[in-house]
């Protein structure tokens, strides 16, 4: 552990890095030209081997996927970089790009070259608006340099790198969705089969793969296999770039190998703020499930925090303190939730949208104890029965907080307001007991009222 | 557009009817030659829909029907398609908006750190509908998810460049000092430009390259 070398991160401290230069003067690209000189399927086998698994959250096996695409079916195969980033609490891949850009853009050659793909589609984030400009000039400096365009590298290998802008939609990071969006159109998901290896964009074979998974590449190729898989624990190996963010003293990226205990990464956040203790994090962005104190020493990687009841995700850890309240944060999570459901699925657009109403009672104070069940049971109604995983990654905040904090829902009930709120004024103005403003949702509920769509849309 | 609740008090923003038309053509012809060369970078020329959409609220300062129907015309689908996929991406602003769009997160790693307040001082600063435009045209306020950047909470963001770590005194210069006429540098990417400058960067304008037909361009 104590020996362990940043790897993705490792330009981050040398602002040239950023510059095809200053890229290239600290070993850049010359994984690059290893890669070209050996067969695209040896590449396949190398990343195989090497037992990366995808960083966007799922953990598929990267090598495996490319080792899906079909060769030779009249079609082309397009390579898209998921650079949409939007999990709650995760900021990993866009500072990745922001300062180590070309990292990102020699893997996805590599990946273009495995998987003999001409066309890479860089699918960015809409607010990344700066990143995405880091990341146009790193694109434009490799066509100057040969690496892209016709021939590269005086291989007869031709390759395109499009850098795509989204507008602002959490759904288009899911992979379908993304791929809808690239084709101009709403950014909702469709069902698997077929799998976007087979049919994808433009209906052809089409590899989708994180910023952090391609990042990672060029380390593959350049160190090997082996040295990849030294690092990390036996199924999640590598390095990973963890993001940690809320109430810790520094707040930020911090690369560890996969494995690392929670605990040891929150100590590398400065532990919790202003010495509170711990009252929950999320493992892997707000769509993971809660997890506690007693689940400090589970090793981060996918199998580990998967065996503790939730998941790996995106490698994100939002810190709650002792005096941060659980209801008020999973109701913020799921008003992010309604507000990006796509609307597609029933399920998922209703739920979500319900149980944001139920939890804003509740945080409001005009909670009553059956609606922790009926949170539960709109859980249960929506888990596993969309197409995307939008509405499951929905339900973890709700279910697991209710599993760890029932009694703080049950307390909110029965004070009739949130024991945690220091601005307790605000909310209670906003009330109809105290006879506060009108015109919102749930204070437009008088006590022992049913919800009511006509009422609530007013 | 769809109406979100402010997510502190549930309250929703006062129904008002707005500007969705312009009545005349949004697009020059040396406009459309840039289009053109949005849609040569796709295999489809549907694919460039949300750029070509970018580049109506680069000339208009957002996207009115006029400018949808000119983009259907320049992808060969109808105005339907073009405002089914307009309407479901919030970074296309489908009313008036301000030079400025200042979004301010308020998820659960912002608002742990004092977002959410931030947010509700930007509301009281800019005052009633201010989620449009505000009377002086300068700005629209935005409640906004996160932003992937919640290492520097609380974040805000100006045309989408972010700041870092505001406070609310710093919250206050900024609209004190846009207001005077001097916009602030970010945290990082410089000064933000107006809505339509940004909105060509959206576009796609900055990543053309050269040999993409740069020299043929007006
Ligand atoms: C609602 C939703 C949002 C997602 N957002 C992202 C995202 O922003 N970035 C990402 O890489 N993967 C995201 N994913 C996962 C992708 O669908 C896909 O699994 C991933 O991009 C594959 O890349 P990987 O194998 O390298 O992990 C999302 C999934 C869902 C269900
Ligand atoms: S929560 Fe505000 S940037 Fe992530």
């Amino acid at each position: 552990m104590a020996e362990f070398e940043p790897v993705l991160t490792a330009r981050w401290g040398n602002p040239d890095a950023v510059t095809m230069d200053g890229y290239e003067k600290t070993g850049g690209y010359a994984a690059l030209h290893k890669a070209l000189g050996m067969t695209p399927d040896a590449v396949i086998d190398e990343v195989k081997a090497s037992g990366l698994r995808g960083r966007g959250g799922a953990g598929f096996p990267t090598g495996t996927k490319w080792s899906f695409i079909p060769q030779n079916t009249g079609k082309p195969v397009y390579v898209t970089v998921n650079f949409d980033e939007s999990e709650p609490g995760t900021f990993n891949n866009r500072e990745l790009v922001e300062r180590d850009p070309h990292q990102l853009v020699e893997g996805a050659i590599i990946c273009a070259y495995a998987v003999r793909c001409h066309t890479v589609f860089i699918y960015t984030r809409g607010e990344f608006v700066w990143p995405g400009t880091v990341l146009e000039r790193a694109v434009g400096e490799a066509y100057e340099k040969g690496y892209l365009g016709r021939r590269i590298v005086g291989s007869d290998f031709d390759l395109d790198i499009v850098v795509h802008r989204g507008a602002g939609a959490y759904i288009c990071g899911e992979e379908t969705a993304l791929l809808e969006s690239l084709e101009g159109r709403r950014g909702q998901p469709k069902l698997r089969p077929p799998f976007p290896a087979v049919e994808g964009l433009y209906r052809s074979p089409t590899v989708i793969n994180n910023v952090e998974t391609l990042s990672c590449v060029p380390h593959i190729i350049d160190r090997g296999a082996q040295w990849f898989a030294s690092i990390g624990s036996e199924k999640s190996a590598g390095p990973g770039v963890f993001s940690i963010s809320g109430k810790v003293e520094r707040p930020g990226n911090h690369e560890a190998p996969m494995g690392t205990p929670a605990r040891e990464l929150l100590e590398m956040a400065g532990g919790v703020r202003d010495g509170k203790r711990l009252k929950a994090f999320t493992p892997g962005g707000s769509s993971t499930p809660f997890l506690v104190e007693e689940h400090l020493d589970t090793p981060m990687d996918f199998d580990s925090v998967q065996a503790a009841g939730s998941l790996l995700g995106t490698k994100a850890m939002i810190v709650l303190d002792e005096r941060d309240c659980i209801v008020d944060a999973v109701l913020r999570f799921t008003q992010f939730y309604a507000h990006e459901s796509c609307g597609k699925c029933t399920p998922c657009r209703e739920g979500t949208w319900w149980a944001a109403r139920v939890l804003e009672r509740i945080e409001r104070g005009h909670g009553r104890m059956e609606d922790i069940d009926l949170l539960q049971d709109t859980g249960r109604n929506m888990l596993f029965k969309a197409f995307c995983a939008l509405a499951d990654g929905a339900v973890s905040p709700i279910d697991s907080s209710i599993k760890f904090f029932r009694d703080e829902y049950e307390e909110h009930i029965r004070l009739g307001w949130c024991p945690f709120r220091e601005d307790r004024e605000l909310v209670r103005a906003a009330s109809p007991r105290t006879g506060g403003t009108e015109g919102g949702t749930a204070q437009i509920l008088p006590e022992g009222r049913e919800l009511d769509l006509g009422e609530v849309l007013g | 557009m769809s109406r979100v609740p402010d997510s502190q008090t549930g309250q929703l923003a006062p129904l008002r009817v707005v500007e969705d038309d312009v009545p005349s053509p949004v697009l020059s012809e040396a406009v459309r030659r840039q289009a053109e060369r949005i849609i040569a970078k796709y295999p489809t020329r549907r694919s460039a829909l949300v750029p070509l959409l970018y580049l109506v609220q680069s000339e208009a300062g957002w996207v009115p029907r006029q400018g949808m129907r000119e983009v259907g015309e320049l992808l060969g689908i109808t105005t339907a398609e073009v405002e089914a996929v307009a309407t479901f991406y919030t970074m296309l602003k489908l009313h008036p908006c301000g030079r400025y769009v200042l979004s301010i997160c308020t998820n659960p790693s912002c608002s742990l750190v004092g977002g959410r307040a931030l947010y509700q001082r930007a509301k009281e600063l800019l005052g009633p509908g201010s989620e449009q435009v505000t009377a002086d045209g300068l700005f629209t306020l935005e409640e906004e998810e996160c932003l992937a950047a919640c290492d520097t909470a609380p974040v805000v963001a100006l045309n989408y460049l972010f700041f870092d770590r505001v406070s609310q005194q710093q919250l206050e210069q900024m609209i004190g000092s846009i207001r005077a006429g001097s916009v602030p540098e970010a945290s990082r990417g410089g000064v933000p430009g107006e809505l339509k400058e940004v909105s060509r960067t959206l576009a796609g304008l900055n990543g053309l390259r050269p040999a993409e037909g740069a020299a043929s361009d007006g």
